[in-house]
C-alpha cells in the first residue's frame, strides 16, 4: 500500500537525531512490547510479512506520532483480534473476558534460543529459470498494491541494474496474505542517484534495492 | 503505553497464548546475548584472514554461521565491503529491517523516518551528521533492505594496526561502522 511507512525520500522530518549512549530500551514496556509480539509470532498464526503489514496499515497521523514500539503494540493487536486471540471486550476490560482458540503452539522458554538461533528462512527452491541476469536493464513496474508489497514507491518506473541473484525467496505480497507456498526469483538492483532524484541526486551515489521478479520488467 | 502493554500481556497469559518465562528469555537474549560484540568480531576476522573475507564475499551467511551467529534477522547475510573511494550505508525506508544476529537490536535513530527518509535521497549529508566526512570523490552506495537479506558493512581496517591480534581490532569496531554510519575507532 502506499502507505506511511514507505518514506524514502519524503521530506521535512528534520536531521536524524542519534542519541549518545542509547539505552537499548527507553522504558520497561518497550522490553514487553518486543518479547509479547515475538511470543505471539510464536503461535505460527501470522507471517513477518503479515505483521509489518499490520503496522503499516494505518492513518499517517497516527503513524507518524507513534514510537518504534507503540507501532508493534499496535500492529500486534490488530494482528491477535484479526485472527480471534482476542476481542475488542478482552482489551476494554485489560483482561480475558471472551474464550479464544487453541494456537497451534505457544512458545515456551526453553524453545526461545532455537527460535533465535534458527530464524526462519525464507529462501525457497524454485523450478523456474530466472527472467533476468546479472548486467540486465530492468525497470521497476509502475504498480500500487492497495495492500501489502516491498517495492518502494520512490523507484517504480524508474531504470536499474541487476547487480545479484539471490534464487526463490518467499514472495511479501502474498505471504502477507496468509498465502506462504508463493516464491519468485529475488534480484539485487542498482539505481543511479540521479535516475531515482533527479538533478537533486547525488552524483556518485547509487541506492540498491532487493526486488521480486513480479516487481521489474525488461527494458 | 505502559499500561496497555500490561493489558495486552494479561489478556495473552491469562488466554494461555503466551509464556511470561517465554517473554522474559527474549527480552534477556536481546539484552545481553545478542548486540553488534558479534558483528565485530566477524569484521575483525575479515581483517586477520583473507580467506574469511573471500568467504564473506561469497556466502556471508554461511561464513558468518562459523562463528557462531546466525537466525533470526540475520537467516540471509551480505556483507559490503567498504574501501578506497567506495562507502557502504544501509538503510530500511520501509521497516526497520537490521541483521539482529550481529548487531543486535537496531538504535532508534535507524527506526526514525529522517534517517529511513533521507538516507535514500542525501546521503552525503546524512553521514555528514554522524561526522563521517568522505572525499568529495568517493562513491556512496546505500543499500535499502527491502526483502529479507541483512547486510553488514564491513568496514576498512585503521591504519597502523598491523600488530594487533583480533580481540584487539574488534575493540576498534563500533556499531555504527557496521552501518555505514561511523568509521572503526583509531587504535588508542
Amino acid at each position: 500500500m502506499n502507505g506511511p511507512h514507505d518514506v524514502g525520500g519524503q521530506m521535512g522530518f528534520g536531521p536524524v537525531a542519534p542519541e549518545p549512549n542509547e539505552p537499548m530500551f527507553h522504558a520497561d514496556w518497550e522490553k514487553r512490547a518486543l518479547g509479547l509480539t515475538i511470543a505471539a509470532g510464536g503461535m505460527g498464526h501470522w507471517s513477518i510479512d503479515e505483521s509489518r503489514f499490520a503496522r503499516e496499515n494505518r492513518h499517517p497521523a497516527d503513524y507518524y506520532s507513534s514510537s518504534y514500539y507503540e507501532i508493534w503494540i499496535k500492529g500486534l493487536e490488530t494482528l491477535l483480534l484479526q485472527h480471534g486471540f482476542i476481542t475488542v471486550a478482552d482489551l476494554a476490560a485489560g483482561r480475558p473476558v471472551d474464550p479464544s482458540p487453541t494456537p497451534r503452539r505457544v512458545l515456551r522458554e526453553e524453545a526461545v534460543a532455537t527460535l533465535v538461533s534458527v530464524g526462519t528462512p525464507c529462501d525457497r527452491l524454485l523450478s523456474a529459470s530466472p527472467e533476468f541476469a546479472i548486467g540486465d536493464r530492468v525497470r521497476a513496474r509502475n504498480i500500487n498494491p492497495a495492500r501489502h508489497t516491498r517495492l518502494p514507491r520512490y523507484a517504480r518506473g524508474k531504470v536499474g541494474l541487476v547487480v545479484a541473484m539471490h534464487g526463490g525467496f518467499v514472495f511479501p505480497d502474498a505471504n502477507a496474505e496468509g498465502d506462504r507456498s508463493a516464491a519468485q526469483h529475488l534480484y539485487t538492483v542498482r539505481f543511479a542517484a540521479a535516475e531515482l532524484w533527479g538533478p537533486q541526486g547525488d552524483v556518485r551515489s547509487d541506492v540498491h534495492i532487493d526486488a521480486w521478479e513480479s516487481y521489474l520488467e525488461p527494458v | 503505553m505502559a499500561a496497555r502493554t500490561r493489558a495486552l500481556e494479561t489478556i495473552l497469559v491469562g488466554k494461555g497464548l503466551v509464556d511470561p518465562a517465554a517473554v522474559d528469555a527474549l527480552i534477556e537474549t536481546y539484552e545481553t546475548r545478542v548486540g553488534p560484540r558479534n558483528g565485530a568480531r566477524v569484521v575483525a576476522k575479515a581483517w586477520m584472514d583473507p580467506s574469511f573475507a573471500q568467504w564473506l564475499r561469497s556466502d556471508a551467511t554461511a561464513a558468518i554461521a562459523s562463528l557462531g551467529y546466525s537466525g533470526r534477522q540475520g537467516e540471509h547475510m551480505r556483507a559490503l565491503f567498504n574501501g578506497d573511494g567506495v562507502h557502504n550505508l544501509v538503510v530500511c525506508t520501509l521497516c526497520s529491517c537490521y541483521p539482529w544476529s550481529v548487531l543486535g537490536l537496531p538504535p532508534v535513530w535507524y527506526k526514525s523516518p529522517p534517517y529511513r527518509s533521507r538516507a535514500v535521497i542525501d546521503p552525503r549529508r546524512v553521514l555528514g551528521e554522524f561526522g563521517v566526512v568522505l572525499p568529495a570523490e568517493t562513491r556512496i552506495e546505500v543499500w535499502d533492505s527491502t526483502a529479507e537479506l541483512r547486510y553488514l558493512v564491513i568496514p576498512q581496517r585503521p591504519p597502523n594496526t598491523d600488530d594487533l591480534d583480533e580481540e584487539q581490532l574488534a575493540a576498534l569496531v563500533t556499531r555504527d561502522s557496521m552501518i555505514g554510519t561511523g568509521f572503526p575507532r583509531a587504535r588508542p
